[in-house]
């Protein structure tokens, strides 16, 4: 009976573990090695739980978990499909690297007061957000994402953090805002939230001005919690304020959460690209947004000096080709949408965990005065170079072929302007070639000017974090083609199971008796 | 009643939105507040604003009947504990930022601004 409750409720267990634990953390708040095992015993087991369901759903299309045995234009469903179900994976190896640098970096007082339960609570809400099959569940799954984030920026409750934390909070809630009256609009429209059944209500359905309002205010609250141009600019104002090992986990999961949803939202719910779209302009619309954020953020992040401020604006500037990916409108844009998210999580994330791991050996984030850290730590330095390269689209690595995916699917469009995009990825590629490898050039390979300090240690556990990442883009990189096979079927099951409304089984936890 | 109440909830985002931008965090704050009102006037007008029957289907019919329908009431509902909660957290940061900065002016708060400012000549020291 258990195993059969344990399967039938599959696709939430990636949210209940997590939250379970943030609960049990909570408790043995006076126990810091206890909490510590939780901790990471409870992220474990939530990424073995989200890649059982990459398993199952692609052998048998989406898991459906519908609360208390109500359907879906009645009750709020779970719907673990391909794309939610890869994402949730990606978001478990980011968890456990950032875990493990954890070891390192969380300290007695950071862990009193509450990363653990801060950290498993935003995991949850950031699986909640990639799994939910309901839109107004989705908006409260990013308030659960903001109110950890918030907690987690100001976890040495230091000036700056308050400061960081105070703008991020209002953007955000300006954003949620738009979110939550584009919900009412189209719940005013429809009436369904279920998105499965607001794609069969809507896709095909003549344009109306309830109609467009509502997509556009949607697109506005994702696009600001995903850090696109012209209102990205709380990100780069609060990420570099928070520890590393927090800034890693918000630039690997937060924006990728945000962009999830976008690609579930337009893609599904407004059906982008079908032809039968009730919102027409979006793909230019789109298309502007990313040539404009991809420009802004690479030439701001080569005129920065702290690390984790470039990496900020690297953060958006990735963020960029996923935009790009959706813009395009058609099945290729969206599949290399999805790797490139899969992609971009694990880099960044690996990238912020290595500046981390910079300021330990270095003492600062400031390139100006860091510098020989290759001669004390050759093997970091490489690992660093892994993923510098990857961000910047160097083969054999991911971020290579994401790039190459999102520009063969750009050329292939063939308009005149996914030419241009791709002229503008491509450039926005060498930019964030040059940027990185000066990034490189002065932490590793240059003498440190002044040269009276000393390369301190590097705890082998962030070493561990940052190896764990750049293993992970070169094994991706190498395993393109089993990447890009579930991309694809992410992206069809996406968009093919529309008319049916769930295709696979129907399973509850109170399962009514026929 | 549905076009006076839309006429409210434009007012209170007009208010809101001009509020949120002022550079004052006390006004910031009570502006997104008003803004979450603002939402829930949305929110409530999404359910059609009907007679006071209970929102029962009855025998036989297909769909509700003159009531309205209470699933937009249920989300205001959530959407205030949220909003409340949120308002809560920022005045927490209001607070905070009050007692750091001596300053709730968000021009003269510039720490985080400053924190690895290319623009400073003197490298920063974080540590």
């Amino acid at each position: 009976m258990i195993a059969d409750a344990l399967r039938d409720g599959l696709a939430v267990w990636p949210v209940v573990i997590p939250l379970g634990a943030a609960a049990l953390t909570v408790l043995l708040r006076h126990r810091p090695t206890l909490q510590r095992s939780a901790m990471e015993g409870a992220v474990g087991l939530t990424l073995a739980a989200a890649a059982v369901l990459v398993e199952r759903a692609e052998r048998g299309g989406p898991v459906v978990m519908e609360f208390g045995g109500w359907g879906a234009p009645f009750g709020i469903s779970f719907v673990a499909d391909l794309l939610g179900a890869v994402l949730c994976t990606a978001a478990g190896v980011v968890a456990l690297a950032v875990a493990i640098f954890a070891r390192a970096d969380v300290r007695a007082r950071r862990r009193q007061a509450g990363f653990d339960p801060l950290f498993l609570g935003m995991l949850a809400a950031v699986n909640g957000a990639f799994l939910t099959g309901d839109i107004f569940n989705l908006y409260v799954w990013f308030e659960l994402m903001l109110v950890t984030a918030l907690g987690l920026v100001t976890l040495d409750r230091r000036r700056v953090q308050i400061d960081g934390a105070l703008r991020y909070a209002a953007m955000s809630m300006m954003g949620a805002t738009f979110m939550l009256v584009g919900i009412g609009l189209i719940y005013g429209e429809t009436g369904t939230l279920d998105m499965a059944h607001l794609s069969a209500a809507l896709v095909g359905r003549a344009p109306s001005v309830t109609l467009t309002a509502s997509a556009y205010l949607l697109l506005a609250g994702l696009a600001l919690k995903a850090g696109m141009f012209p209102l990205f600019f709380w990100l780069p104002a609060s990420y570099h304020t928070a520890p590393s090992g927090v800034a890693a986990a918000l630039a690997g999961l937060l924006t990728k959460a945000a962009f999830g949803a976008c690609l579930r939202i337009l893609l599904l719910v407004f059906g982008l690209g079908s032809g039968a779209t009730p919102v027409p302009g979006l793909p230019p619309l789109l298309a502007l947004l990313a040539a404009a954020t991809m420009l802004v953020s690479v030439l701001a992040a080569i005129a920065q000096v702290d690390i984790r401020r470039v990496l900020a604006f690297h953060v958006m500037g990735q963020v960029a080709y996923l935009v790009m990916g959706l813009a395009l409108a058609s099945a290729f844009g969206s599949a290399a949408a999805v790797f490139y998210t899969v992609h971009t999580m694990l880099v960044q994330t690996g990238l912020f965990l290595g500046a981390g791991a910079i300021a330990r050996a270095g003492r600062v984030y400031d390139l100006r005065v860091l510098g020989g850290i290759m001669h004390e730590h050759p093997f970091f330095s490489a690992l660093f170079a892994v993923l510098a390269l990857s961000i910047s689209g160097i083969p054999p690595l991911s971020g290579f072929w994401a790039k190459a995916l999102v520009i063969d699917a750009a050329l292939r469009v063939g308009t005149p302007w996914s030419g241009w995009l791709a002229a503008i990825a491509l450039l926005t590629g060498f930019l964030t070639l040059y940027s990185m490898s000066t990034v490189w050039t002065r932490a590793f390979w240059r003498p440190r000017p002044g040269g009276e300090r000393t390369v301190r240690r590097i705890p082998p556990a962030m070493v561990a974090a940052v190896g764990l990442m750049a293993a992970c883009t070169l094994s991706l990189g190498l395993g393109i083609e089993p990447a890009v096979r579930l991309s694809r079927g992410a992206e069809r099951q996406l968009t093919s199971n529309r008319p049916p409304i769930h295709a696979g089984p129907a399973v509850g936890l109170a399962r009514r008796t026929p | 009643m549905s076009i006076l109440l839309a006429f409210v909830a434009a007012a209170l985002f007009g208010a809101g939105l001009y509020m949120t931008l002022s550079r004052h965090v006390v006004r910031m704050v009570l502006g997104l507040s008003m803004l979450t009102t603002a939402v829930n006037l949305v929110l409530f007008q999404a359910g059609r604003i009907r007679s006071a029957e209970p929102p029962l289907i009855p025998e036989g019919a297909e769909r509700l009947g003159n009531s309205a329908d209470p699933v937009p009431q249920a989300l205001v509902l959530t959407a205030i504990v949220i909003g409340f909660a949120l308002t809560v957290i920022l005045v927490a940061l209001a607070l905070r930022a009050w007692g750091s900065h001596r300053t709730l002016s968000t021009d003269k708060m510039r720490s985080a601004q400053a924190l690895g400012d290319p623009l400073t000549p003197e490298p920063h020291d974080d540590r």
